[in-house]
């Protein structure tokens, strides 16, 4: 079964296999702070969607799609158009070069951030472990 | 899309009568102790009384430099106002000297808040100018900072691509004083340099010549530097190659060599040249397995044995490992974490620390092969006892 992304089903999924990652969990063991991530309209998506992901000390606690970026509390806000995100969830884009070129824009604490590329990358495993339907 | 930044590079014998004509007023050397002793401070101070500029010297910079040092060397420069920050030494000055220039330039950041995703708008009060001591680090000529957190053991991964320097001065003539234990852990830093900047994930068609060159250069020259320090052509393409390798990995990154390194370095003091040379050859055994190619392909640069086929990439990648444990013994350099004098019974206690923090080191998110805990586990183990990787 493929997940259309983004959708609320989508980024349980991804959720959920992060809940199975030893490798995440081990990463973000003391890692404390919620996500939403911001898929910007593009020539390929004419939308915009809010996909929250709690995190913390190595689990996600919860994730849904919601309204708006301020309708959950998070301390991180990470946003690309459709087509970054799609290429950083195929593993054509790193995400910390996808930040580091500004094709991602992270919002939060850099100095948190910092502390956790391993987590980071780890998220990214995930995504490709999601079977991904594109909107 | 990507970046490749270099500072403007003076190279070869006489690279130092390039700072007679710098245009300045104020410069503060940052270096350590022993450069002072050894002259060569006064050395770089003649050029710039010659280019009239005032020099400062900060001479306090540890082997790996604390965020409290350079914390120092921030109100040092505050004081002095310099418009040209000049980082002496080897890597532990150089780095120490680009934190203290950004902090100068940005008092407002904390030292961990130097990172890549922000822009820093340096060069509004000074300028920085490197000249390496030794012919390894590559610091001259990268944007990456390693600070040592002291309460926590921890070596700290910062940087950001504006804070690479303006000007390197690269004369091997300031490299050539150097014992032989220095000259072979410097220049095994600049190899584990060399072939984690052309086999990790980030490397690129911009990246990938310099590794290339200064491997080979590196194969060749450091036994003669290492056993006739006096030899100055063997001085000048080791420090050119350790400039060529900074550039490389500096503009890719490394890997997990460096990861699990840094981390022994902080716990054990293990010299960082020797340090990461250490975990090489495991590290290229463990990624053989999977993503053997571009270690193949540097295998065949450095003489693989003869008569192995050309489509055996594993058999090649391991071959390379071994060759690599070769020039460490040629060099009289340890081959395994135990060799380096580091007590089973210590390592064993500090084993979950060292994998920790090497799994979430920056630069273990570019590996050929990503090892899991476990694996990471094994590697810290097999290293210690001086194991080939079989897993």
């Amino acid at each position: 079964m493929a997940f259309k992304f983004p959708s609320d089903e989508w980024i349980k999924e991804l959720s959920r296999q992060l809940n199975d990652s030893e490798s995440y969990e081990r990463s973000a063991k003391d890692w404390e702070g919620n996500f939403v991530f911001i898929v910007e309209p593009d020539e390929t998506y004419d939308d915009t969607a809010y996909l929250f992901l709690g995190l913390y000390h190595g689990k996600s606690t919860d994730a849904a799609m919601v309204a708006s970026k301020d309708e959950r509390e998070v301390e991180f806000v990470l946003r690309a158009p459709f087509s970054s995100w799609r290429k950083v969830i195929e593993g054509k884009l790193d995400p910390i070069q996808g930040m580091m070129t500004k094709k991602l824009r992270l919002a939060g604490n850099m100095m948190k951030i910092m502390r956790y590329p391993k987590a980071a990358k780890e998220i990214v495993s995930c995504c490709a472990l999601v079977p991904t339907e594109w909107s | 899309m990507w970046y490749f930044v270099s500072p403007e590079i003076v190279f070869g014998e006489g690279a130092l009568d390039a700072l007679d004509e710098l245009e300045g007023q104020r410069a503060l050397v940052v270096t350590d102790g022993t450069l002072v002793e050894l002259g060569l401070v006064d050395k770089v101070k003649a050029h710039l009384d010659k280019a009239g500029i005032d020099v400062h010297v900060f001479d306090a910079v540890e082997s790996d430099p604390s965020v409290q040092t350079v914390r120092r060397g921030v109100e040092v420069a505050q004081e002095v106002r310099p418009d040209w920050i000049v980082g002496l030494g080897g890597g532990s000055p150089m780095d120490a000297a680009k934190a203290i220039w950004v902090l100068y330039e940005r008092p407002d950041l904390h030292p961990a808040e130097i990172n890549p995703f922000i822009r820093l708008g340096l060069r509004q009060k000074a300028r920085l100018l490197t000249i390496p001591t030794t012919s390894g680090t590559g610091a001259e000529v990268t944007w990456g900072i390693v600070l040592t957190d002291t309460e926590e053991q921890r070596k700290m991964g910062l940087g950001n691509r504006e804070n690479v320097a303006d000007i390197a001065i690269v004369d091997p003539e300031m490299a050539a004083g150097m014992p032989p234990q220095l000259t072979a852990d410097t220049g095994l830093d600049a190899l584990t340099h060399a072939v984690e900047g052309y086999t990790c994930t980030w490397h690129t068609d911009m990246t990938d010549g310099l590794c290339l060159s200064a491997v080979r250069l590196i194969f060749e020259y450091l036994p003669r530097a290492v056993a006739g320090g006096s030899n100055m052509e063997a001085r000048e393409r080791m420090h050119n190659a350790a400039t060529c390798a900074g550039l490389g990995f500096g503009n890719a990154m490394a890997s997990i060599s460096h990861a699990m390194g840094h981390t022994l370095g902080a716990v054990f003091h293990v010299p960082h040249g020797r340090a990461v040379a250490i975990f090489l050859p495991y590290t290229i055994e463990f990624a053989a397995r999977e993503a053997p190619e571009r270690f193949a392909g540097l295998a065949a640069l450095v003489g693989q044995p003869r008569g192995l086929p050309l489509h055996r990439d594993k058999e090649r990648a391991r071959a390379l490992a071994e060759r690599i444990r070769d020039l460490c013994r040629e060099v009289g350099n340890p081959t395994s974490v135990a060799g380096a004098g580091v007590e089973r019974v210590v390592y064993e206690a500090q084993l979950d620390k060292l994998i920790d923090d090497a799994f979430n080191d920056t630069q273990m998110i570019t590996a050929a092969r990503a090892p899991s805990y476990d694996e990471l586990r094994r590697l810290f183990l097999y290293a210690y006892d001086g194991r080939p990787v079989d897993f």
